[in-house]
């Protein structure tokens, strides 16, 4: 069926996710199916973060899938939570400068 | 074998197609966004991996398996995956079983031709050596008959 044919091709090179999967430390050996579900996972989760993130973006106006977009999804989903590490929220330094200097300001109440 | 960074990046143009495909018509990507994403990939297939390979140890098994990764997908809250996963892994052993019936009978058919190919020479090599026999009987001055090519 034509679903099917969809389902199958893959676009992500298997060779550089196997890369990838062997860095992980522990693991001795990967069979061939679990490399392809690998991959094809893969292939699945970047359109997921995509499309979620597109649509929660903060600026419904906007018609372009911003980096804020990822970072403000890590930050509120559980599923992608795990990327906050890599996604973090950005603020602008001017904006940091100036809780520095509030935090310095308390401290200096004492 | 050393890994340089950009090894554990995934390339970026199919990256990039893959998002441009998920995304509705029309809609840009920024470049930071792109890259976050192909980051987020390459994590998420350490994630995996390691939550895969968890699975198979509770086995008591050192080969990653199909399983172990379906499993891995459920733990990580990606149910939505797993349909889609088994329908394409379904595909793929059907197509990696051809390849391997089609190469085996390529492969079948080669000694097979090799045989027949070794069965005709050494037939030709024994008509030379007769013709051999009888030209050496026959007068010197003779020239030596041409052979016709089979081939």
């Amino acid at each position: 069926s034509e679903n099917k044919t969809e389902a199958k091709a893959i676009s992500l090179p298997i060779s550089r996710v196997r890369l990838i999967m062997k860095s992980s430390p522990d693991v001795s050996s990967i069979n061939q199916d679990a490399l392809f579900l690998t991959t094809k996972a893969t292939e699945l989760f970047v359109q997921h973060l995509a499309l979620t993130s597109f649509n929660n973006r903060s600026q419904t106006e906007a018609n372009t899938l911003n980096y804020s977009d990822l970072a403000k999804t890590a930050e509120e989903s559980d599923t992608f939570h795990f990327l906050t590490d890599i996604l973090p929220k950005k603020i602008l330094a001017q904006d940091y400068l100036k809780s520095l200097e509030q935090m310095q300001d308390e401290d200096s109440d004492f | 074998m050393a890994e340089r960074p950009e090894d554990l990046n995934l390339p970026n143009a199919v990256i990039t197609r893959i998002i441009k495909e998920a995304l509705p018509d029309g809609v840009n990507v920024s470049k930071e966004a792109r890259r976050a994403i192909s980051q987020a990939a390459s994590v998420f297939v350490l994630y995996a991996t390691s939550c895969a390979n968890n699975f198979a140890m509770k086995a008591k098994r050192k080969t990653l398996n199909a399983g172990d990764v379906l499993a891995a997908m459920e733990e990580m809250e990606f149910e939505r995956f797993l349909e889609p996963l088994r329908d394409a892994l379904e595909v793929y052993k059907k197509d990696q079983r051809g390849r391997k019936e089609v190469s085996e009978q390529k492969r079948r058919d080669k000694e097979r031709k090799a045989d027949s190919e070794n069965d005709k020479s050494r037939e030709e090599e024994e008509e030379e050596e007769e013709e051999e026999q009888q030209r050496m009987e026959e007068e010197p001055e003779e020239e030596a008959e041409e052979e016709e090519d089979d081939n």
